[in-house]
């Protein structure tokens, strides 16, 4: 998908320029716009590393685990459909509270984990279980507690308030998980059998 | 509201720090191994980051981009989303990296403390690469039929959209 949506915008850039006549410009642009690229990495570095460093304290310090603990019955809520004891259910927690703390490289094998757990406890082969289906559409949601990389972002852009983002990335990531996990049941429901 | 988002970091960084010490974990160890991780992030992302500002940039100065928002503005009109971030609403479930690319420059031309930034900021943080997660999920599992969970994930998507420009609105007034 990349691939076209790159080439596409090369392309159609090159394209437009031509017409337009402002093919100098463009060029200028491609220039100016690697550099840039650039220069937006290195005012990333700082905060990134700062937080990344924060947060692998609270990965050491169990912090991580014990948030998963906490957030057990919430998931008995959302997935009634699964064992007691089932080894989904604290994959699947560990997953969403890497992701909630931003621990993005440590949440993706989390995730697989945790799909492939559920896959065992699914009927069918090919097909998803409304388990599977509710857990990716929560992952696709993305609920985190501090949006680390846009605040960095911001303040490599000299923002004079880089982290007053963050309450209202809370309510959008709020509102978009309810309407997620609220569409996910109703379809659940609607499709029988699992 | 704006006190909150001011208190949150410090809050973090004690209750982290703390839980740490009381743990008796090498917290400054720890902090150095993933910062190192942090810097190898950043790294990681340079390159595609490079490619996709740099096409970015072209589009737009060769006024193609302002072709896609002239398209799409009865829409936008309509949802009450600034034109400026349009484009990042259609990108944003297809590609993380093109994504980021584009919330940089729309911050670089019209400021972090905009309008438009700020919603882009938000849209950046509050959603995710929604055809990449399932497509990484999906096929760890040999899954091929998803049933509702696209649809699901690309309401969702256009929830938090929408909500991103609302809130702002709302929020920064």
């Amino acid at each position: 998908m990349i691939n076209y949506i790159w080439a596409g915008m090369i392309f159609v850039s090159f394209l437009f320029a031509a017409f337009s006549g402002n093919l100098e410009s463009v060029n200028a642009s491609l220039v100016s716009g690697a550099q840039s690229a650039v220069e937006m990495a290195i005012g990333l570095l700082g905060l990134m590393c700062f937080w990344s460093g924060l947060l692998e304290i609270a990965k050491k310090s169990g912090l991580t685990y014990k948030l998963s603990k906490i957030l057990e019955p919430f998931m008995r809520f959302l997935f009634p459909e699964l064992k007691k004891n089932s080894p989904a259910i604290s994959a699947m927690l560990m997953n969403m509270v890497a992701n909630f703390l931003g621990l993005s490289n440590a949440a993706t094998p989390l995730g697989l984990k945790a799909m492939e757990e559920l896959n065992k406890e699914n009927n069918y082969r090919k097909r998803a279980s409304n388990a599977m289906c509710l857990f990716v559409v929560i992952n696709t949601a993305s609920v985190t507690l501090i949006p680390t990389t846009v605040i960095a972002m911001r303040a490599a852009a000299h923002s004079n308030e880089p982290f007053s983002i963050i309450v209202p990335v809370w309510i959008c990531s709020a509102i978009s998980v309810t309407v997620g996990i609220t569409l996910a049941k109703i379809m659940a429901k609607r499709g029988g059998i699992r | 509201m704006k006190t909150i988002s001011l208190f949150v970091i410090p809050l973090i960084c004690i209750i982290i720090i703390s839980y740490g010490f009381i743990k008796r974990v090498n917290i400054f160890e720890a902090f150095l191994e993933g910062a190192a991780e942090g810097v190898a992030t950043v790294i990681r992302i340079l390159p595609a980051l490079v490619g996709l500002v740099a096409a970015i940039a072209m589009f737009r100065t060769s006024g193609a981009l302002n072709f896609i928002i002239e398209l799409l503005s009865p829409i936008t009109r309509i949802l009450g989303v600034p034109d400026e971030v349009m484009p990042l609403a259609l990108l944003r479930p297809v590609s993380g990296s093109g994504a980021l690319a584009l919330v940089s420059d729309i911050l670089s031309r019209f400021g972090a403390d905009s309008e438009a930034g700020r919603i882009a900021s938000v849209m950046m943080g509050s959603t995710e690469t929604t055809f990449y997660t399932l497509c990484v999920y999906f096929g760890s599992v040999k899954i091929t039929d998803s049933r509702y969970t696209v649809f699901a994930a690309l309401c969702a998507d256009i929830a938090g959209f929408l909500a991103s420009c609302w809130v702002c609105r709302f929020f920064f007034s």
